[in-house]
Protein backbone atom coordinates (compact mmCIF):
# COMPACT_ATOMS: atom_id res chain seq x y z
CA UNK A 1 0.00 0.00 0.00
CA UNK A 2 0.93 3.66 -0.75
CA UNK A 3 0.89 6.26 1.88
CA UNK A 4 -2.84 8.30 2.07
CA UNK A 5 -3.73 11.73 0.33
CA UNK A 6 -3.19 14.02 3.08
CA UNK A 7 -6.23 15.64 4.52
CA UNK A 8 -4.74 19.15 5.87
CA UNK A 9 -1.13 20.79 7.07
CA UNK A 10 -0.64 17.91 9.81
CA UNK A 11 -1.42 15.05 7.59
CA UNK A 12 0.87 16.22 4.92
CA UNK A 13 3.56 17.20 6.76
CA UNK A 14 3.87 13.58 8.47
CA UNK A 15 3.12 11.53 5.19
CA UNK A 16 5.91 14.18 3.12
CA UNK A 17 8.58 12.90 5.86
CA UNK A 18 7.31 9.71 6.27
CA UNK A 19 7.90 9.32 2.44
CA UNK A 20 11.18 11.46 2.43
CA UNK A 21 12.57 9.52 5.15
CA UNK A 22 13.57 13.15 6.62
CA UNK A 23 11.41 13.35 9.73
CA UNK A 24 13.74 16.56 11.00
CA UNK A 25 10.65 18.89 9.90
CA UNK A 26 8.49 17.64 12.38
CA UNK A 27 10.11 18.96 15.32
CA UNK A 28 7.75 21.77 14.42
CA UNK A 29 4.65 19.96 13.21
CA UNK A 30 1.46 21.91 12.38
CA UNK A 31 -1.42 21.67 14.09
CA UNK A 32 -4.01 19.07 13.06
CA UNK A 33 -6.57 21.04 11.15
CA UNK A 34 -9.29 19.53 11.22
CA UNK A 35 -10.75 15.63 13.59
CA UNK A 36 -10.16 14.33 9.86
CA UNK A 37 -6.44 15.71 9.42
CA UNK A 38 -6.07 14.41 12.57
CA UNK A 39 -7.46 11.01 12.27
CA UNK A 40 -5.57 10.52 8.84
CA UNK A 41 -2.28 11.07 10.71
CA UNK A 42 -3.20 9.08 13.21
CA UNK A 43 -3.89 6.00 11.03
CA UNK A 44 -1.11 6.38 8.98
CA UNK A 45 1.21 6.36 12.59
CA UNK A 46 -0.70 3.26 13.83
CA UNK A 47 -0.34 1.45 10.01
CA UNK A 48 3.29 1.29 10.26
CA UNK A 49 2.97 -1.12 13.14
CA UNK A 50 0.44 -2.89 10.98
CA UNK A 51 1.60 -4.13 7.41
CA UNK A 52 3.28 -0.81 6.51
CA UNK A 53 3.68 1.28 3.05
CA UNK A 54 5.47 0.80 0.37
CA UNK A 55 6.57 4.29 -0.25
CA UNK A 56 8.17 4.71 3.62
CA UNK A 57 11.20 3.52 5.45
CA UNK A 58 11.04 0.32 7.58
CA UNK A 59 12.81 2.38 9.65
CA UNK A 60 10.22 5.07 10.65
CA UNK A 61 7.85 2.51 12.66
CA UNK A 62 10.14 4.21 15.68
CA UNK A 63 11.31 6.81 14.69
CA UNK A 64 10.79 8.91 17.96
CA UNK A 65 9.62 12.46 16.32
CA UNK A 66 6.74 10.21 14.64
CA UNK A 67 6.30 8.43 18.12
CA UNK A 68 5.68 11.97 19.63
CA UNK A 69 3.39 12.99 17.12
CA UNK A 70 1.39 9.89 17.71
CA UNK A 71 1.36 10.08 21.42
CA UNK A 72 -0.01 13.29 20.95
CA UNK A 73 -2.75 12.30 18.86
CA UNK A 74 -3.52 9.54 20.88
CA UNK A 75 -3.93 11.57 24.23
CA UNK A 76 -6.30 14.07 21.99
CA UNK A 77 -8.59 10.97 21.22
CA UNK A 78 -8.49 8.92 23.91
CA UNK A 79 -9.79 12.45 26.17
CA UNK A 80 -12.50 12.19 22.92
CA UNK A 81 -13.85 9.33 23.68
CA UNK A 82 -13.77 9.47 27.03
CA UNK A 83 -16.04 12.19 26.91
CA UNK A 84 -18.24 10.26 25.29
CA UNK A 85 -19.21 7.63 27.88
CA UNK A 86 -22.31 7.34 29.47
CA UNK A 87 -23.22 5.67 32.83
CA UNK A 88 -21.88 2.22 33.35
CA UNK A 89 -23.06 -0.75 35.37
CA UNK A 90 -21.78 -1.37 38.93
CA UNK A 91 -19.98 -3.78 38.91
CA UNK A 92 -22.62 -6.94 39.57
CA UNK A 93 -22.75 -10.34 37.46
CA UNK A 94 -20.71 -9.10 34.79
CA UNK A 95 -22.02 -11.62 31.75
CA UNK A 96 -25.69 -10.68 32.62
CA UNK A 97 -25.50 -6.93 32.96
CA UNK A 98 -23.16 -6.29 30.34
CA UNK A 99 -25.43 -8.40 27.67
CA UNK A 100 -27.93 -6.03 28.56
CA UNK A 101 -26.20 -2.88 28.48
CA UNK A 102 -25.46 -4.38 24.80
CA UNK A 103 -28.88 -4.57 24.10
CA UNK A 104 -30.15 -1.42 25.98
CA UNK A 105 -27.81 0.56 23.39
CA UNK A 106 -29.54 2.25 20.83
CA UNK A 107 -27.85 3.75 17.87
CA UNK A 108 -28.30 3.71 14.31
CA UNK A 109 -27.70 0.70 12.29
CA UNK A 110 -26.25 0.05 8.91
CA UNK A 111 -27.78 -3.85 8.49
CA UNK A 112 -31.85 -3.19 8.68
CA UNK A 113 -30.96 -1.01 5.79
CA UNK A 114 -28.88 -2.83 3.41
CA UNK A 115 -31.13 -5.92 4.08
CA UNK A 116 -34.56 -3.93 2.80
CA UNK A 117 -33.51 -0.95 0.60
CA UNK A 118 -29.79 -0.17 -0.04
CA UNK A 119 -28.87 -0.11 -4.05
CA UNK A 120 -25.91 -2.21 -5.32
CA UNK A 121 -24.12 1.17 -5.46
CA UNK A 122 -24.61 1.66 -1.58
CA UNK A 123 -23.68 -1.44 -0.66
CA UNK A 124 -20.45 -1.04 -2.41
CA UNK A 125 -19.49 2.10 -0.96
CA UNK A 126 -19.98 0.18 2.62
CA UNK A 127 -17.77 -2.61 1.23
CA UNK A 128 -15.25 -0.53 0.53
CA UNK A 129 -15.43 1.33 3.96
CA UNK A 130 -15.14 -1.59 5.68
CA UNK A 131 -11.99 -3.22 3.42
CA UNK A 132 -10.26 -0.56 5.79
CA UNK A 133 -10.74 -3.10 9.08
CA UNK A 134 -12.15 -6.28 7.24
CA UNK A 135 -8.48 -7.18 5.74
CA UNK A 136 -7.09 -7.03 8.88
CA UNK A 137 -9.59 -7.83 11.02
CA UNK A 138 -8.94 -9.36 14.44
CA UNK A 139 -5.03 -8.51 14.71
CA UNK A 140 -5.37 -5.33 16.94
CA UNK A 141 -6.95 -7.57 19.71
CA UNK A 142 -3.67 -9.86 18.82
CA UNK A 143 -1.75 -6.97 20.11
CA UNK A 144 -3.06 -7.51 23.68
CA UNK A 145 -2.16 -11.03 23.78
CA UNK A 146 1.61 -10.78 25.66
CA UNK A 147 -0.24 -8.81 28.16
CA UNK A 148 -2.42 -10.96 29.61
CA UNK A 149 -2.64 -13.04 32.19
CA UNK A 150 -2.07 -17.13 31.14
CA UNK A 151 -5.68 -17.48 32.05
CA UNK A 152 -6.66 -14.45 30.09
CA UNK A 153 -4.48 -15.19 27.20
CA UNK A 154 -5.37 -18.65 26.74
CA UNK A 155 -9.01 -17.33 26.35
CA UNK A 156 -8.54 -14.95 23.77
CA UNK A 157 -6.20 -17.01 22.01
CA UNK A 158 -9.05 -19.82 21.68
CA UNK A 159 -11.35 -17.22 20.11
CA UNK A 160 -8.23 -15.77 17.67
CA UNK A 161 -7.82 -18.86 16.84
CA UNK A 162 -11.08 -19.16 14.68
CA UNK A 163 -10.48 -15.29 13.50
CA UNK A 164 -7.34 -16.74 11.84
CA UNK A 165 -9.80 -19.68 10.24
CA UNK A 166 -7.93 -22.18 12.94
CA UNK A 167 -4.53 -22.26 10.84
CA UNK A 168 -6.05 -23.00 7.60
CA UNK A 169 -5.78 -19.63 5.97
CA UNK A 170 -8.52 -20.07 3.22
CA UNK A 171 -10.77 -20.02 6.23
CA UNK A 172 -9.23 -16.70 7.91
CA UNK A 173 -11.70 -14.15 8.43
CA UNK A 174 -9.50 -11.61 6.63
CA UNK A 175 -9.15 -14.18 4.07
CA UNK A 176 -13.31 -14.66 3.66
CA UNK A 177 -13.84 -11.03 2.96
CA UNK A 178 -10.81 -10.44 0.55
CA UNK A 179 -12.51 -12.96 -1.34
CA UNK A 180 -16.04 -11.49 -1.56
CA UNK A 181 -14.29 -8.48 -2.26
CA UNK A 182 -12.76 -9.81 -5.45
CA UNK A 183 -15.86 -11.70 -6.16
CA UNK A 184 -17.98 -8.35 -5.96
CA UNK A 185 -15.27 -6.77 -8.45
CA UNK A 186 -14.15 -4.42 -6.05
CA UNK A 187 -9.86 -3.71 -5.27
CA UNK A 188 -8.72 -6.37 -1.86
CA UNK A 189 -5.63 -5.17 -1.93
CA UNK A 190 -4.80 -3.77 1.33
CA UNK A 191 -5.47 -0.25 2.05
CA UNK A 192 -7.21 0.62 -1.51
CA UNK A 193 -9.80 2.76 -0.53
CA UNK A 194 -8.29 4.35 2.56
CA UNK A 195 -8.46 7.70 0.43
CA UNK A 196 -12.41 7.51 0.41
CA UNK A 197 -12.73 6.49 4.33
CA UNK A 198 -14.48 8.74 5.99
CA UNK A 199 -13.47 10.35 9.49
CA UNK A 200 -16.09 7.60 11.68
CA UNK A 201 -14.23 5.04 9.76
CA UNK A 202 -11.01 6.65 10.47
CA UNK A 203 -12.17 6.86 14.27
CA UNK A 204 -12.90 3.07 14.64
CA UNK A 205 -10.14 1.95 13.31
CA UNK A 206 -7.77 3.90 14.91
CA UNK A 207 -9.83 3.68 18.32
CA UNK A 208 -8.83 -0.61 17.81
CA UNK A 209 -5.44 0.24 17.44
CA UNK A 210 -5.29 2.94 20.87
CA UNK A 211 -6.53 0.09 23.27
CA UNK A 212 -4.86 -2.58 20.94
CA UNK A 213 -1.07 -0.70 21.33
CA UNK A 214 -1.52 1.05 24.59
CA UNK A 215 -0.94 -1.61 27.48
CA UNK A 216 -2.21 0.67 29.90
CA UNK A 217 -5.70 0.18 27.74
CA UNK A 218 -5.78 -3.54 27.58
CA UNK A 219 -9.28 -3.55 29.55
CA UNK A 220 -10.54 -1.21 26.72
CA UNK A 221 -9.85 -3.66 24.30
CA UNK A 222 -11.41 -6.53 25.54
CA UNK A 223 -14.02 -4.69 25.86
CA UNK A 224 -14.21 -3.47 22.29
CA UNK A 225 -14.19 -6.73 21.44
CA UNK A 226 -17.22 -8.08 23.63
CA UNK A 227 -18.74 -5.46 22.14
CA UNK A 228 -18.03 -6.15 18.80
CA UNK A 229 -19.08 -9.84 18.77
CA UNK A 230 -21.93 -9.32 20.99
CA UNK A 231 -23.32 -6.79 18.06
CA UNK A 232 -22.39 -8.93 15.17
CA UNK A 233 -24.61 -12.24 14.56
CA UNK A 234 -27.75 -10.63 14.24
CA UNK A 235 -26.82 -8.03 11.77
CA UNK A 236 -24.93 -10.21 10.24
CA UNK A 237 -27.56 -12.14 9.41
CA UNK A 238 -29.08 -8.92 7.85
CA UNK A 239 -26.56 -8.11 5.93
CA UNK A 240 -26.16 -11.35 4.45
CA UNK A 241 -29.88 -11.19 3.75
CA UNK A 242 -29.79 -8.03 1.83
CA UNK A 243 -26.23 -8.92 -0.39
CA UNK A 244 -28.39 -11.79 -1.30
CA UNK A 245 -31.39 -9.68 -2.45
CA UNK A 246 -29.10 -7.64 -4.57
CA UNK A 247 -27.66 -10.53 -6.15
CA UNK A 248 -24.02 -9.99 -4.76
CA UNK A 249 -22.03 -13.58 -5.50
CA UNK A 250 -21.94 -16.32 -2.89
CA UNK A 251 -18.22 -15.91 -1.46
CA UNK A 252 -19.49 -12.06 -0.24
CA UNK A 253 -23.03 -13.77 1.29
CA UNK A 254 -20.79 -16.34 3.16
CA UNK A 255 -18.36 -13.79 5.19
CA UNK A 256 -21.18 -12.46 6.52
CA UNK A 257 -22.96 -16.40 7.16
CA UNK A 258 -19.83 -17.54 8.59
CA UNK A 259 -20.27 -14.66 10.92
CA UNK A 260 -23.57 -15.37 12.13
CA UNK A 261 -22.32 -18.51 13.46
CA UNK A 262 -19.06 -17.56 14.65
CA UNK A 263 -20.10 -14.37 16.95
CA UNK A 264 -22.99 -16.56 18.10
CA UNK A 265 -19.58 -18.35 19.61
CA UNK A 266 -17.44 -15.78 20.16
CA UNK A 267 -19.59 -13.21 21.61
CA UNK A 268 -19.90 -15.62 24.89
CA UNK A 269 -16.02 -16.31 24.94
CA UNK A 270 -15.35 -12.73 24.57
CA UNK A 271 -18.16 -11.55 27.79
CA UNK A 272 -17.21 -15.03 29.68
CA UNK A 273 -14.32 -16.68 29.62
CA UNK A 274 -12.48 -13.11 28.45
CA UNK A 275 -13.86 -10.26 30.21
CA UNK A 276 -15.27 -12.16 32.63
CA UNK A 277 -12.32 -13.96 34.01
CA UNK A 278 -9.83 -10.47 33.36
CA UNK A 279 -12.31 -8.89 35.48
CA UNK A 280 -12.07 -11.31 38.43
CA UNK A 281 -8.09 -11.28 38.16
CA UNK A 282 -8.14 -6.95 37.49
CA UNK A 283 -11.77 -6.05 38.85
CA UNK A 284 -10.44 -2.34 39.31
CA UNK A 285 -10.35 -2.17 35.74
CA UNK A 286 -14.14 -2.65 35.03
CA UNK A 287 -14.66 0.66 33.89
CA UNK A 288 -12.63 0.43 31.64
CA UNK A 289 -14.26 -2.68 29.82
CA UNK A 290 -17.44 -0.81 29.66
CA UNK A 291 -15.51 2.03 27.95
CA UNK A 292 -14.10 -0.06 25.29
CA UNK A 293 -17.59 -1.66 24.99
CA UNK A 294 -18.98 1.91 24.73
CA UNK A 295 -16.47 3.19 22.12
CA UNK A 296 -17.44 0.50 20.07
CA UNK A 297 -20.92 0.65 19.58
CA UNK A 298 -20.98 4.26 19.61
CA UNK A 299 -18.38 4.44 16.63
CA UNK A 300 -20.22 2.41 14.56
CA UNK A 301 -23.59 4.16 15.42
CA UNK A 302 -21.75 7.26 14.50
CA UNK A 303 -20.54 5.72 11.08
CA UNK A 304 -24.33 4.12 10.46
CA UNK A 305 -25.44 7.47 11.02
CA UNK A 306 -23.56 9.54 8.86
CA UNK A 307 -24.39 6.66 5.72
CA UNK A 308 -27.91 6.67 6.20
CA UNK A 309 -27.63 10.48 6.26
CA UNK A 310 -25.71 10.77 3.20
CA UNK A 311 -27.78 7.83 1.68
CA UNK A 312 -31.40 9.83 3.01
CA UNK A 313 -32.26 6.83 4.15
CA UNK B 1 24.77 -13.72 48.92
CA UNK B 2 22.84 -16.18 51.42
CA UNK B 3 22.91 -19.15 49.36
CA UNK B 4 19.21 -19.20 50.26
CA UNK B 5 16.94 -20.07 47.21
CA UNK B 6 14.50 -17.64 46.17
CA UNK B 7 11.39 -19.05 45.19
CA UNK B 8 9.83 -17.12 42.00
CA UNK B 9 6.55 -15.80 41.80
CA UNK B 10 3.54 -18.08 42.92
CA UNK B 11 2.07 -20.25 39.87
CA UNK B 12 -1.56 -18.69 39.23
CA UNK B 13 -3.83 -20.92 40.44
CA UNK B 14 -5.47 -23.82 38.49
CA UNK B 15 -8.03 -23.13 36.82
CA UNK B 16 -11.12 -24.85 34.81
CA UNK B 17 -11.47 -25.83 31.68
CA UNK B 18 -14.45 -27.94 30.90
CA UNK B 19 -15.40 -29.51 27.47
CA UNK B 20 -18.93 -28.26 27.99
CA UNK B 21 -20.22 -24.68 29.34
CA UNK B 22 -23.88 -24.15 29.53
CA UNK B 23 -24.24 -20.36 29.25
CA UNK B 24 -26.95 -18.90 31.33
CA UNK B 25 -30.17 -17.94 29.41
CA UNK B 26 -27.94 -19.09 26.36
CA UNK B 27 -25.91 -21.85 24.34
CA UNK B 28 -23.99 -24.70 25.37
CA UNK B 29 -20.26 -24.53 24.70
CA UNK B 30 -18.59 -27.71 22.81
CA UNK B 31 -14.80 -27.29 23.23
CA UNK B 32 -13.04 -29.58 20.38
CA UNK B 33 -14.94 -32.02 17.46
CA UNK B 34 -18.25 -33.91 17.78
CA UNK B 35 -20.63 -34.74 15.76
CA UNK B 36 -24.55 -33.60 16.54
CA UNK B 37 -27.12 -35.60 15.65
CA UNK B 38 -30.39 -32.90 15.73
CA UNK B 39 -34.19 -33.91 16.53
CA UNK B 40 -34.66 -35.09 12.86
CA UNK B 41 -31.47 -37.35 13.15
CA UNK B 42 -29.23 -35.20 11.11
CA UNK B 43 -25.36 -34.97 11.49
CA UNK B 44 -23.24 -32.23 11.90
CA UNK B 45 -20.12 -31.73 12.43
CA UNK B 46 -18.17 -29.25 14.29
CA UNK B 47 -15.87 -27.17 12.71
CA UNK B 48 -14.09 -24.62 14.77
CA UNK B 49 -11.99 -24.82 18.05
CA UNK B 50 -15.36 -23.87 20.15
CA UNK B 51 -19.06 -24.28 18.93
CA UNK B 52 -22.39 -23.23 20.21
CA UNK B 53 -25.13 -25.59 20.42
CA UNK B 54 -28.56 -23.54 21.03
CA UNK B 55 -30.53 -25.01 23.66
CA UNK B 56 -33.06 -22.11 23.22
CA UNK B 57 -34.82 -23.90 19.90
CA UNK B 58 -34.58 -20.29 18.65
CA UNK B 59 -32.03 -19.94 16.24
CA UNK B 60 -32.48 -20.19 12.84
CA UNK B 61 -29.10 -22.45 12.04
CA UNK B 62 -30.22 -25.35 14.12
CA UNK B 63 -28.23 -27.01 16.04
CA UNK B 64 -26.01 -24.29 16.13
CA UNK B 65 -26.78 -20.90 18.16
CA UNK B 66 -27.13 -17.43 15.90
CA UNK B 67 -27.76 -15.12 19.07
CA UNK B 68 -31.55 -15.60 18.97
CA UNK B 69 -31.78 -16.20 22.22
CA UNK B 70 -30.81 -12.98 23.41
CA UNK B 71 -34.33 -11.77 22.00
CA UNK B 72 -36.57 -14.44 23.08
CA UNK B 73 -35.26 -13.53 26.57
CA UNK B 74 -35.34 -9.77 26.71
CA UNK B 75 -39.24 -10.28 25.20
CA UNK B 76 -40.25 -12.78 28.27
CA UNK B 77 -38.08 -10.22 30.47
CA UNK B 78 -39.95 -6.93 29.12
S1 LIG C 1 -29.29 -20.61 22.38
FE1 LIG C 1 -28.64 -19.04 21.12
S2 LIG C 1 -30.11 -19.01 19.57
FE2 LIG C 1 -30.81 -20.62 20.84
FE1 LIG D 1 -14.43 -12.49 12.28
FE1 LIG E 1 -15.73 -12.84 15.76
Amino acid sequence: MLTPHARGALSHAVLTAMRSADTSTLAQAPQAESAQDAHLTLWALYEQHYRGFDDVAGELEWDPLLLSIRRKLEQDFEQTLRARIPQFPAPGNFAEDFFGFVADFDGASLSGHVQRKATKEQVCQLLRHRTVYHLKESDHTTWLIPRLSDRVKAAVMELQFDEYGAGDPQRLHAHLFRRGIEDSGLDSEYGAYINEAPLEILEENNAMSLFGLNRRLRAASLGFLAAFETTSSAPSRRMAAGLQRLGFPASMVEYYTEHVEADAVHEQLAVRTICGAFLEEEPQLHDDVYFGAWTSMDLEARYAARMLKEWAA
Amino acid sequence: MTGEFQPGPQPEPQVEHPDVIFCPDGPMLLRGDHVIEDEDGNAHRTTRPVSAVCRCGGSMIKPWCDGTHKLLRRSSRD
